[in-house]
Order: structure tokens, then sequence, then C-alpha cells
């Protein structure tokens, strides 16, 4: 049975409590409802958007985590999206980058496209995946309280750290960012490399 | 005999042409064909390398270490390009260079009718998914092969495979 919870979290001032003084944390967020939050939160050159290849959204956090294992990252999407690809939280704790979190928006639906009841409404526990997966710090989230202490853990957490937020699956309006990948691509390895960068 | 050490060398000789391309990160579904060089990768600690669940995981790998300043390569066999092809949007859509090195089964001598249906459409399905295929036949141009289509890979900002034939790597005996 799913886990029941009396008030869910809303999605939207979630991942806006997530991103509150950022700083420097590097942001990959998937399609689609994922990206709209990530953006209701303040247009930033440091999110990565991908408005397509579902699934991919661990894996890409994953390669920028060992490239970058200085900073922090953040990989954000929605259950369907990382159900899609769940071997990548295997190949997570293969690897084990301390410097990666990963946060799950379960609103136990396929959003986007009507609202289908997805894996995780039928109790899959996605985050007893990531802990079988052998990562090192994981939460279910279902309360303020929760996200409070998560926003710690993403910054300064014992890594890779995983998440699941149980959220309504709830609907709010589509806040659009730069659609086109090759556009996003540039600024993001602009901001975080330095212009010679897209020289290469 | 004093031909097979120089018919294999590219087993040996693959893993430096992948650091003269600046390649940091390796991710890998295994083959035998691939062996050799990932026990190489893996033994190099200025190379990241580590294992995936499916190819479908290694552009999004890629394409992260590519986001993140490094430059990555995907090893994999032809039964794998199938698991690629959605994936393979990512880097299309960003203008990202991708870049694998392909063994192939499935052709040349193959013993495994379940190898034939991805190894034969390998080639035309990373083709008509905007990939470009470079072929090798000859074990002699394993490397050089492997250098240019790196260099047009991320120099061109393009995804680029090739396909190392069963001619190059023998095809698989079961005894």
């Amino acid at each position: 049975m799913s886990i029941q919870t009396n008030a869910r979290l809303a999605r939207r001032p979630a991942v806006q409590g997530l991103l509150r003084d950022r700083g420097d944390l590097l942001v990959v967020a998937g399609l689609g409802s994922a990206i709209w939050d990530v953006e209701s939160a303040g247009e930033n050159p440091l999110n990565f958007y991908l408005l397509g290849a579902m699934g991919s959204v661990v894996p890409t956090a994953l390669g920028l985590a060992l490239a970058q294992p200085s900073r922090r990252v953040l990989a954000l999407g929605g259950d369907a999206e990382v159900m899609m690809m769940v071997g990548a939280l295997a190949t997570v704790g293969l690897r084990r980058p301390p410097n990666l979190a990963v946060v799950v928006l379960d609103n136990e639906r396929f959003g986007e496209t009507g609202k289908q009841a997805s894996h995780t409404g039928s109790g899959i526990d996605i985050a007893g995946i990531a802990e079988s997966c052998g990562l090192p710090t994981v939460r279910r989230v279902l309360d303020q309280a929760g996200l409070d202490e998560l926003r710690g853990l993403i910054h300064r957490g014992p890594g890779p750290v995983f998440a699941s937020v149980k959220i309504a699956a709830e609907m709010p309006p589509v806040v659009m960012p730069i659609r086109n990948g090759a556009i996003g691509m540039a600024r993001f390895r602009e901001a975080l490399l330095g212009h010679e960068a897209l020289k290469v | 005999m004093a031909a097979q050490p120089a018919r294999d060398a590219w087993r040996d000789d693959l893993h430096g042409t992948l650091r003269s391309l600046d390649i940091r990160q390796v991710v890998y579904v295994p083959d035998a064909g691939h062996a050799r060089l990932i026990d190489r990768c893996l033994a190099d600690p200025e190379l990241s390398t580590g294992a995936l669940t499916n190819e479908f995981e290694g552009v999004g790998m890629c394409v992260g270490a590519w986001l993140g300043g490094q430059r990555a390569v995907m090893l994999m066999q032809s039964s794998g390009v199938g698991n690629v092809v959605n994936a393979l949007g990512l880097a299309q859509s960003c203008g990202c260079p991708f870049f694998t090195v392909v063994t192939m089964r499935g052709e040349w001598g193959e013993f495994n009718p379940w190898q034939i249906p991805p190894g034969q459409s390998a080639p035309r399905v990373l083709e008509a998914a905007g990939v470009v295929v470079h072929r090798v036949t000859d074990p002699a141009l394993v490397c050089d092969t492997v250098a240019a289509a790196g260099r047009l890979a991320f120099q061109s900002y393009i995804p680029v495979a090739v396909l190392i034939s069963q001619q190059v790597t023998g095809a698989k005996v079961f005894k």
C-alpha cells in the first residue's frame, strides 16, 4: 500500500524551499513538472534541464558529480522519471560520489500524461531501492521538518544522498524555462567552467 | 607465432588512444572484446571508470561529464545499441559530444542467432538516431579510427560511434 499521509507536501514551495540560499549548488532537473518547479525558484544558469530522454536525470547528475567532485550536485526528478532508469540508483551505489544528492518528487502519478497511477502509487518504495543500493543517506520526506533537514543534507550530507519527497498530485502552472538544450548546456558550462570552456 | 601480438596490439594500445583524447570518464557495459581495455582503464587512477546496469545510463553519464568539463566514452557491445536510442536525444538536443566504442556481435562468423538482430541493425539504428558511424574491420586501424572518431565527436560536438567488427575481435567461440 502507498504511504498514507494526511497532508501531502505542496511541490512548488517544497522545491523552492530546498533551493533557498542554494549558493553554488549545481542542479539537474528532469521532465516535466520538476523543471517548472525549479524554474519557479528563480532562473539560474547552474540549472540544467532535461526536457526529454526520460530516465536520464540521475545518470546525468552522476556524470556531473564525478566530473566536479568539489561541487554539490542535486538531481531532481519525478518518481516515474527515476523509476524509468532505476538501475541508475545501483550505479550511484557503485560509484558513490559523496557530492551527489538525488531527490525524487513522488506524487505517485505520471502527472504530465493524465495522472495515471505510477509504480510508487502501488506501494513500491523507491527509497527502499536506494537503501538496497547502499546509498549512505536515505530519507522519506513527509513533512516540513523533513524538508528542512533535507536541504541541509543536499549541501552537507554524507552522500550520495537520496530522498523521496511525497507530494500532492497537483499541477501548478507551468513556468517554462529556455527549452533549447544547446542554449541551456552552453549557459551551464560557461557559468561553471568559464567562457574559455566553450572554445574547446 | 609472431603475427598474433601485432594483430592484437590494439587491445593494449586503445587505452593510450583514449588517454590521448583527454578522456577522463569511462563507462561500460562489458563485452569480451573490450575486456583488456576495461581492465586497463580500471587500473588507471587518472580515469574514473565504472560499469553501468544498462547502456541507456551511459549517455546521461557522458553528457553529465561534459557538463562538468570532462570528456567521457561509453564502451558497449552491439546488443546494447537499441537501449540508447531515446537517451541519444539528450546529446543531440544539447549539441553535446557523445562518443561510444562498440564491439560488434551478430555478424562475422556469429554462432548465436540471438545476436543477429541487434548486431545487424546496430549501424542503421545509430545512423537513424543521428550518430556518425565509423566501422573498423582491420585490426591495424582500430586505434587510428578511435582517435579520429573521438576528435570528430569532441571537436565537432556530435555523437560518434566506432563499430569494431568481429573480424577484429574474433568471433566468440564457446567450447
